[in-house]
């Protein structure tokens, strides 16, 4: 009997030799007459442990990683392909406690199944969110997400509903579905794997919005630095419109919805909603005042849902089970899971996904296994280059979107990067303006030429020069950027600034 | 916009005399919904909301009330309140970019831009706190650290926005230093840009707020401009990163209008500095007429900029009209009188007085000898409505006959009678701004971006907003694809063949239902259309019929005569390519029957628009230029009229009518009309069949010719008289919307005296003096004579900026639309138009088909824009040829050709080009040793002779040997030097 071997397709497993391994396998298999079905599944989440390989026997799946070319052959020894024990054997992948400890809704499938596979998406839930949508009225759907209390989760946590709930209300002949997935925040990397590892789902939530706010035609707005996720997405569609779930007559509904990708073209400007659409619609990706917002007056001057990738992704599961049971996980106002990825200076990088409410401290430690160097942690950041540093002091704050809040700092799309105690606070808020100095769209004076200035301030800081006088000008242009910049690239660049200069004053006076 | 007609009928109810004031008695500060009154000096900072609905907000105490969708910022600045601003105008769509705007909404968090924030009922604003300074002057300090502080040196000093701000909000300091990264010190600074003749572009001074990118895609629609880079890299890029020049730019000057600083500016303006008056007067090139702020220094102009309180184009402008008025100031300029008699002779400068004893005894003594109609002459549509009265009030008067005539009659004649036919008067129906409300247009044989720039610029906004566009012309004209515009249908007929083309559509829509049977009914005589009906669904008006005519598939004519049908609003625009045919009146006429059955007449967004092609085309006809007609568009032949004039000339007014200019020129081959005077006209190069217009003024024994050049006509003058341009002189024109404005006199005449002296001092001459003091009274006699005119005064266009005719006790500040409740003639009268081959005919000797147009940057014969930079953008007239064609007969793109008709030869280079179709050739006939029109021949329109300019049958063959007549027209033109230079 053939016996099922995953080794993952995600970049970040292939990066570090996935492809090589699968290959390798494949070709032992053979040599030694053994039959196996090679599943190209997404990752798991778990990237210390890339390649991982898992195998499919009696006892579930039976995980091995981090997995090298030069492990096959003694993996093969060892009859991994039984589960046979072996120094890479982690055991059944279920029980690893990273993955154990996790709540996974939208990531439910993402390395679990072979993701081009519709037949193992169905198999494993896909298609019942939409199906449950066909039978409810617009208003219905958008009820649903309402009460799931699913808010944004590409980084300025607006509630979805409420967004479908505008366009929905607002009259056009054509409406859109834009989802956001330029991801380009430094330390996330969980659209993409979504994309690589369950890209149906992203479909099927996009499907969903289409049905709830009334719009035909969707794009995925996909950052070129992803070409697996392009390959993957755009090889998705054809099947989709194949199988009947998108194109004219989604599901024999007779409803339509079409699908698209187009790629960026590398600025992180275009992650911001408003230069997104401007970019979509083939102008130069410069940021737009609002109002009027995307939901009234937005791609091509339609009214437009623009949602990042895993808030669409949440759709399906929360179309499926109710908005309830979405509603049952998290706390306070941050309802649901959060998928946060870890990264930076931590022993354990990787995918977290876990109802709101988990602390700093235990996703550092419990999940992350503190610094990789094994110097104590001294600071995140938290959401993006332009998130605020959270000091160590402050790893009780619970990850929730008001808690950060109330700190000045924000959760974001969940990206956390950890630094040690070796980290030098005054080159990183230099980092942050020299960020945005090469990021800005340049369309509004603060960012544009703020940016510039708060590098050549921080240069003086740096010097020596007057630097009282220079703290004060950077205290002050943090306040102008902050306040006067049109979009969130130029109000947010003071975040992480600002924190360093709160919380590690003596970095400044070196 | 829409919002401005309501008021302005408020005005008609009575208000008018008022001045306006957008101060409500209760103290509430409302929009002020026209131009009239509107200080155009002051920028609201965004456009008008077109939202009608009103809400009220409070903006530091003071209570305004505007329509939903007006900016904060406008709200204010209606209230007299200044917010900083530097990327706002009310010119542009709000941006949002320069952060100066910013203020607090109480209730709202952070500090909203007032320029992108939208008004909500009961918003309550504070534009000033101790914050908002605080941040506007921390916004400003970072421009001012990337910002050379030349200030006292620069270009702009005295007007620019960045140093009115920087003050504004109290500046004092830069923490920041100017040792950092700029784009001002010399390693960094980017070499100006000085390659258009009439601006130069100064990156260091740029300020990156994107005025000039957006004035360039929203106002002018040529998106010639961009931001390249981003960041602190973004910089303003012509095309990719060409020079202005060798970009797409247009050169129509929005983007120096709206330049906040001196980053873009006027040449004239760097060399003269600032002015120290402003004058409002009136383009004199098209006939789009667009208003012009002349800024003015002593005698010297050293800006046009355009008025944005004009209503033909509201502050939009073209290279012409904006740059091209340096001819004004050519050396070749007419200084002194001149007289000889003949020309073999040299010519003698005499005194004023000398030229008109000389030109009047010599008339006098031509009548004695051929009788009192051998003399006639040809009025201006250059000049003033004032100047055109006099000279045929002089023609009638003086000479004693009708034979006037004037230059519309080889452009526009077919739509002066076609649409007196159909509708009852001889002009169009709509105002320009009208196309904003249309959902369909129709362009038929005009190119509007190259002959009504800023008409075309209108249309272009209206198509990007979602009108849709259907062009019928022979040639790809650049509106068929252009950046954001596409035409829908482009049915490219081959040329001649208009009327078939127009029955065809007719067809479609009488076969199809798609006649307004309600508004036909209600509006239009019953036989007529009946008989209408009956005709063109006749089989030989079928789309498959009209297609074996036009080369137009069926299918598309189908599709386009439903668009225009059933689309809502839909509107015709039509030039020289519709009337300058055998059949041009024909066509008009269809064109009126379209429009009449598809109920498309009498609203906004709809109507029948001629595009006139001189800026007082339509004035000149209003004039009684016309031989059969008085002033009026009123029969010589009917008594009450002449009756009417002869009381108030105290004359006898011949009650035949005269010649056409064909006649005149007829008579004198062959011998029978013997003097002419022309005023403004060059008809030895703009008329058809050059050789048989020398002929005839060869014959001439007296030719006075008024004009500001020593132009071709001139070659063959005894008498010139020195013109004034439009900048020496007061008077009015009438563009293609009726619109009278105001040319006010910024300069001294050259030659002392402005035209309409000239005719006087000619008048008195010939013992019939008239006595004006100045033009304002000849229009109280125009008003007094003519009852489209009965309201129009100097004092009422003053008040009111400008007045679209009828104007009267009905209708006293104007008409922007016709035929509203009813058709002038009462009821509309659809005639029949049945199309009939023209006689040139391609023959294998003649195999293919020269058609004749404009460019932008030339204007007619180019006597005044050949005088200017422009002819670094034109400086010859090309052939333009299709690769098929050129193939055939061995053509390259540059070569010399001869293009060969039976009326001539004359030779160009060729240009291939796949704007034409293959069997068709184009040319413009800018430049006289074109000789454009030696090739075109004398066939004409059936009812007014206008000049079939658009079909003539040629050959081409590659050759650079010169052509018999530019042989001799070099040798005339060194003739004629000598004797002007002796």
């Amino acid at each position: 009997m053939s016996v099922k071997v995953y080794v993952p397709c995600d970049t970040t497993a292939v990066s570090i030799g996935a492809d090589r391994v699968a290959k390798r396998i494949a070709a032992q298999a053979a040599a030694a007459g053994r039959q196996i079905t090679l599943v190209r599944n997404g990752s798991r989440g778990m990237f210390w442990l890339e390649p991982l390989v898992e195998v499919e026997t009696e006892a579930g799946r039976i995980a091995y990683g981090p997995v090298t070319t030069g492990d096959i052959e003694s993996l093969f020894a060892a009859d991994f392909l039984h589960g046979g024990q072996h120094a890479l054997r982690l055991g059944p992948t279920a029980e690893i406690s990273y993955l154990k400890n996790q709540e996974r809704l939208t990531f439910e499938r993402v390395g679990v199944i072979d993701p081009l596979s519709l037949e193992d998406y169905q198999s494993h839930g896909g298609w019942v969110g939409l199906q449950n949508a066909m039978a409810l009225s617009a208003n219905e759907i958008v009820a649903e997400v309402k009460g799931s209390g699913l808010r944004g989760r590409g980084g300025a946590a607006f509630p979805t509903g409420i967004k479908w709930q505008t366009v929905l209300d607002t009259t056009a002949d054509q409406k859109y579905i834009v989802c956001n997935a330029d991801e380009g925040d430094s330390g996330t990397f969980a659209d993409r794997m979504l994309m690589e590892g369950d890209p149906y789902c992203l479909i099927e939530g996009m499907v969903i919005a289409g049905l709830a706010v009334g719009a035909t035609v969707g794009y995925i707005y996909l950052r070129s630095e992803y070409p697996r996720c392009w390959t993957t997405l755009s090889e998705a569609i054809r099947r989709c419109e194949a199988a009947g779930w998108l194109g004219e007559n989604v599901a024999g509904s007779g409803r339509s919805f079409h699908l698209e990708v187009r790629l960026g073209a590398g600025a992180y400007i275009c992650g911001e909603e408003t230069a997104l659409l401007e970019s979509l619609e083939g102008k130069r990706g410069e940021v737009r005042a609002k109002p009027p917002l995307p939901a009234h007056v937005g791609l091509f001057g339609k009214p437009t849902v623009v949602n990042n990738v895993i808030t669409l992704a949440s759709v399906p599961l929360i179309l499926a089970r109710g908005g309830k049971y979405y509603h049952d996980f998290g706390q306070g106002r941050s309802r649901g899971t959060l998928t946060l990825q870890l990264s930076g200076n931590i022993q354990r990088p990787g995918l977290i996904e876990k109802a709101f409410g988990l602390t700093l401290r235990e996703l550092l430690n419990d999940f992350g296994g503190g610094s990789a160097s094994g110097r104590p942690l001294r600071a995140i950041q938290a959401g993006g280059p332009l998130g605020a540093y959270v000091p160590s002091h402050d790893f009780d704050l619970p990850l929730e979107y008001e808690a950060f809040a109330q700190r000045g700092a924000m959760i974001g799309h969940g990206g956390m990067v950890a630094f040690d105690d070796s980290v030098d606070m005054r080159r990183m808020a230099r980092f942050a303006m020299e960020f945005c100095a090469e990021e800005s769209c340049g369309k509004c004076t603060p960012c544009r030429i703020g940016s510039v200035r708060g590098v050549e301030v921080i240069d003086r800081i740096a010097q020596g020069q007057d630097r009282e006088a220079n703290l004060a000008l950077l205290e002050s242009l943090c306040d102008t950027m902050q306040h006067g910049s049109l979009c969130a690239m130029g109000g947010m660049t003071p975040f992480p600034v600002q924190s360093a200069l709160q919380h590690f004053p003596e970095d400044f006076e070196r | 916009m829409i919002a401005r007609n309501v008021s302005s009928s408020a005005a008609r109810a009575g208000q008018v005399d008022e001045a306006p004031t957008n101060r409500t008695p209760n103290g509430v500060f409302v929009e002020l919904q026209t131009h009239l009154g509107r200080d155009p000096g002051v920028d609201l900072g965004t456009p008008p909301s077109s939202q009608t609905n009103l809400v009220q907000v409070l903006i530091d105490g003071a209570t305004v009330q505007v329509p939903a969708g007006t900016s904060v910022m406008r709200a204010a600045a209606l209230a007299g309140i200044k917010i900083p601003k530097l990327c706002a105008t009310d010119q542009l769509a709000a941006f949002g970019s320069c952060r100066l705007c910013l203020v607090q909404i109480e209730g709202r968090r952070g500090f909203p831009a007032s320029c992108t924030t939208p008004v909500e009922d009961g918003m309550k604003i504070a534009t000033q706190s101790l914050r908002l300074a605080e941040l506007r002057r921390n916004v400003m300090e970072l421009y001012i650290s990337d910002h050379p502080l030349d200030c006292l040196t620069c270009t702009a000093n005295g007007n620019c926005e960045l140093q009115d701000m920087a003050g504004v909000v109290g500046l004092r300091e830069v923490r920041y230093g100017f040792a950092g990264e700029n784009h001002f010190d010399k390693p960094s600074a980017e070499p100006k840009d000085e390659s258009n003749p009439y601006f130069t572009f100064e990156p260091s001074k740029c300020i990156v707020c994107s005025r000039c990118v957006r004035a360039c895609e929203e106002v002018q629609g040529t998106f010639a401009l961009t931001i390249s880079g981003r960041g602190f890299e973004s910089k303003v890029s012509a095309s990719a990163g060409e020079s202005f020049l060798d970009s797409e730019c247009v050169s129509c000057g929005a983007c120096v209008n709206v330049c906040p600083t001196a980053t873009l500016s006027e040449k004239s303006l760097i060399q003269l500095g600032q002015a120290e008056r402003t004058v409002t007067t009136t383009c004199a090139y098209c006939g789009v007429g667009c208003s012009f702020n002349a800024e003015v220094k002593g005698q010297q102009v050293v800006r046009m900029v355009p008025n944005k309180a004009g209503g033909a184009n509201e502050g939009h402008a073209c290279v012409k009209g904006r740059f091209a008025w340096g001819y004004a100031s050519h050396p070749d300029r007419l200084k002194e009188p001149m007289i000889r008699s003949s020309i073999d002779h040299p010519w003698r400068v005499v005194s004023w007085d000398e030229a008109f004893e000389y030109a009047a005894s010599e008339i006098r003594r031509i009548q004695a000898k051929y009788g009192r109609k051998s003399v006639g002459g040809i009025t201006s549509s250059r000049c003033t409505n004032e100047e055109t009265w006099l000279v045929q009030k002089l023609i009638r008067t003086g000479f004693g006959n009708n034979n006037v005539d004037t230059c519309a009659r080889v452009c526009h004649s077919p739509t002066g009678y076609g649409l007196k036919q159909t509708l009852g008067e001889s002009a169009g129906t709509q105002d320009f701004l009208s196309v904003a409300d249309s959902d369909v247009v129709v362009v038929m044989g005009a190119n509007p971006s190259e002959g009504h720039p800023v008409f075309a610029s209108r249309l272009k906004r209206r198509l990007r907003e979602g009108a849709q566009l259907i062009v019928i012309d022979p040639r790809a004209i650049d509106l068929v694809r252009s950046p954001h515009i596409e035409a829908k249908f482009h049915l490219q007929l081959r040329p001649g063949t208009n009327v078939a083309m127009i029955n065809g559509l007719a067809h479609v829509i009488a076969s199809e239902g798609l006649i307004d049977e309600a508004f036909v009914a209600a509006r239009c005589e019953e036989p007529a259309f009946h008989a209408w009906r009956e005709f063109v669904l006749r089989s030989e008006n079928s789309p498959e019929a009209v297609s074996e005519i036009t080369g137009v598939p069926a299918d598309l004519i189908r599709q386009a005569a439903r668009l225009y049908a059933t689309a809502g609003n839909a509107a015709i625009y039509y030039g020289l390519g519709v009337t300058e045919h055998s059949q041009g009146s024909t066509t008009v006429m269809g064109i009126a029957n379209l429009a009449m059955a598809t109920g498309n007449i009498g609203r906004r967004g709809v109507g029948v628009n001629p595009l006139r092609g001189q800026n007082n085309v339509q004035g000149s006809c209003d004039m009684g230029s016309y031989p059969h007609e008085l002033p009026g568009y009123r029969s010589v032949k009917d008594v009450a009229t002449r009756q009417l004039f002869n009381a108030y000339w105290n004359t006898e007014i011949d009650p035949e009518p005269g010649l056409r200019i064909p006649g005149m020129l007829n008579e004198a081959v062959a011998g029978s009309f013997k003097a002419m005077y022309i005023q403004g006209e060059d008809i030895a190069q703009s008329d058809p069949n050059t050789q048989h217009v020398q002929a005839a003024l060869r014959n001439l024994e007296c030719l006075i010719v008024q004009d500001i050049f020593f132009n071709e006509t001139a070659k063959y003058a005894h008498v010139l008289l020195p013109g004034s341009s439009f900048l020496e002189k007061d008077g009015t024109f009438t563009n293609a919307e009726r619109r009278i404005s105001r040319v006010r006199k910024i300069v001294e005449p050259l030659a002392g005296l402005a035209d309409w002296e000239v005719t006087m001092g000619f008048s008195r001459a010939l013992g019939v003096p008239m006595h004006y003091h100045h033009p304002s009274e000849i229009m109280d006699e125009v008003a007094a004579l003519t009852p489209t005119f009965a309201g129009v005064s100097y004092e009422k266009l003053d008040r009111l900026g400008s007045i679209q005719w009828p104007c009267n006790d009905d209708r006293p500040t104007g008409s922007p639309i016709m035929h509203v409740e009813e058709f002038t003639r009462g009821l509309g009268k659809f005639i029949l138009t049945e199309y009939v081959p023209t006689k040139e005919k391609v023959t294998r000797k003649f195999p293919l088909i020269l058609t004749t147009g404009r460019i932008l940057t030339q204007y007619n014969v180019g006597a005044q824009t050949r005088r200017t930079d422009n002819v670094v953008w034109h400086h010859e007239d090309r052939l333009e040829i299709h690769a098929e064609d050129a193939a055939e007969r061995g053509i390259a793109d540059g070569d010399w050709v001869h293009i060969i008709s039976r009326a001539g030869e004359t030779k160009l280079r060729a240009k291939i080009s796949e704007r034409v179709q293959p069997g068709v050739v184009y040319t413009t006939f800018h430049f006289p040793e074109s000789g454009a029109n030696v090739v075109t021949t004398e066939l004409s329109d059936w009812a007014t002779n206008c000049p079939e300019y658009k079909v003539t049958a040629v050959e081409i063959r590659r050759s650079a040997e010169p052509t018999a007549w530019q042989v001799d027209f070099q040798a005339t033109e060194q003739q004629q030097a000598e004797l002007k230079s002796r």
